[in-house]
């Protein structure tokens, strides 16, 4: 799924993910990127808070995980990367939701219950007043 | 070259400003670390923090005080060496910057030192003579790589992190069992009282052919999965041998794989790198296998292990002498590659 909405998502595109610990954030962000055409491994951000690749579009690779403070946000630059050409994807967004501009695709990933440990929900909503025709083709393609 | 080289070393890639005077490569003079500083006080408590703000208050206070502790006047240096990347752009620029405006300011060569080949030349403040060719395992909370070193200036990457980095699964593990941050220390702590096959949990990639690569998020994910069946069946978790089964599966992968690479690429020394290098398991199970491959482990002292500036001044030595000094144009690269460095 990641890797199909990484082949269609346009540019200036900010996902901001969510999910408790190992719920497979990074896994969906290797997807984005693998669909984005980035040849490097997507790694885990988590200490080094950010990376960027190099893809048909730039993915900016965000991790709030170890972040306590707002301001601690001021190293990262966000806004020079929300604000560009890439795509910006952005792990445990929710610890700072304001941070980040109002237009945006949310996604949270929840393990199923009901299902087997490996099974994992995912909840997807559009905020703003973004174009919704990248999102329809995704779910076509995703059949949900 | 002459034959007293004091280098200044300057780190800032992640959460510490960290500043040290070294001696030819191989001597520290003096290291000072902002979050082991009596400056925190001075500047109302700073903890590990990433904010560049942070190590733009502490950078200049640090260098002073480094070479007062090291008995070292400004006339005195060689030259200035800062790690320029991987990191945080916004972390790493105040270190660049610093760097650039002393080397300027001093007219003395400026050096450019990636910081996980500094991470490896904390080995050479060992006092540890080093033979080339050797293998490196660079372990911490962002890196987990096995390096092979030719030379000075010749290292290349045989395998590396898919998904998390070593340190980075002690620490959420860590968080997920309430042990606070760093994970590391509380995990080995509990570990030694444990029974380390209580649990069983995945080794990834072992068994890909010759594949040096390493993957931790599967073991993350199993370790929280079995946190979560424990606690929904009543059962109380008990600390000690989850953590040792924990412990065990991560080391039981550094240290096969580091096997493997030591068979592909034959050493007669391995160099220990990185916050985990701390780790006593890892390090006493490592000795002990490379023992049986007739390899020596060398391995920094724990202060060495996590960033520093001391680790920078000794690689950057090492480039200085290689004649590899950077323009005033120097950059930071949030993630600079190791070829070629």
């Amino acid at each position: 799924m990641g890797r199909r909405l990484g082949e269609i998502v346009p540019p200036g595109t900010i996902i901001a993910l969510n999910g408790e610990l190992g719920a497979g954030k990074t896994v969906f962000a290797q997807g984005v990127g693998l669909g984005l055409g980035v040849r490097e491994l997507v790694t885990s951000p988590s200490f080094v808070l950010m990376n960027v690749y190099r893809g048909r579009l730039d993915l900016y690779h965000f991790d709030f995980y170890r972040l306590d403070e707002e301001d601690e946000l001021d190293a990262l630059g966000l806004e020079e990367y929300f604000y560009s050409e890439g795509v910006a994807l952005v792990e445990w967004a929710g610890k700072f939701s304001r941070a980040l501009p109002p237009a945006r695709l949310e996604i949270t990933i929840t393990r199923n219950e009901t299902g087997g440990e490996d099974e994992r929900l995912l909840y997807v909503s559009l905020r703003g007043d973004e174009n919704m025709e990248f999102l329809k083709e995704w779910s076509k393609q995703c059949c949900f | 070259m002459p034959h007293r080289t004091l280098i200044l070393g300057l780190e800032s890639s992640c959460d510490d400003t960290a500043a040290a005077v070294v001696l030819n490569g191989r001597h520290i003079l003096s290291n000072i670390i902002s979050s082991q500083n009596d400056l925190h006080r001075r500047f109302g408590g700073i903890v590990p923090e990433v904010a560049s703000r942070r190590h733009l208050e502490t950078i200049n206070p640090i260098i002073d005080e480094v070479l007062a502790k090291g008995g070292v006047t400004f006339s005195e240096l060689e030259g200035i060496a800062v790690s320029h990347g991987p990191g945080l752009v916004g972390s790493l620029l105040v270190g660049v910057s610093t760097a650039k405006a002393l080397a300027y300011a001093l007219d003395v060569p400026l050096i450019a030192v990636n910081h996980l080949e500094g991470h490896i030349y904390a080995n050479f403040l060992t006092g540890a003579s080093i033979n080339f060719p050797v293998l490196c395992l660079v372990v911490s909370g962002g890196h987990t790589s096995l390096i092979h070193m030719r030379d000075h200036g010749e290292l290349s990457v045989l395998g590396r992190t898919r998904d998390d980095a070593a340190g980075e699964v002690f620490d959420k593990v860590a968080r997920a069992l309430e042990l606070g941050f760093p994970g590391g220390p509380a995990i080995e702590d509990l570990a030694q009282r444990g029974n380390n096959s209580a649990f069983t949990f995945p080794r990834a990639l072992m068994g890909e052919d010759g594949k040096l690569d390493f993957s931790f998020s599967g073991l993350k994910t199993a370790v929280l999965n079995c946190i979560r069946r424990e606690t929904e069946q009543g059962r109380p978790v008990k600390l000690e041998d989850l953590t040792a089964a924990f412990q065990d599966a991560v080391v039981d992968v550094l240290v096969e794989k580091t096997a493997l690479a030591v068979r592909q690429h034959p050493v007669k020394q391995l160099l220990l790198a990185g916050g985990v290098a701390a780790n006593s398991e890892l390090r006493r199970r490592m000795r002990r296998r490379m023992d049986g491959e007739g390899v020596e482990v060398v391995i920094p002292p724990p202060q060495l292990c996590t960033d520093n500036g001391a680790m920078i001044g000794a690689a950057g030595y090492y480039n200085l002498r290689r004649g590899r000094v950077a323009s005033p144009a120097l950059n930071a690269v949030s993630n600079l590659g190791l070829e070629g460095v």
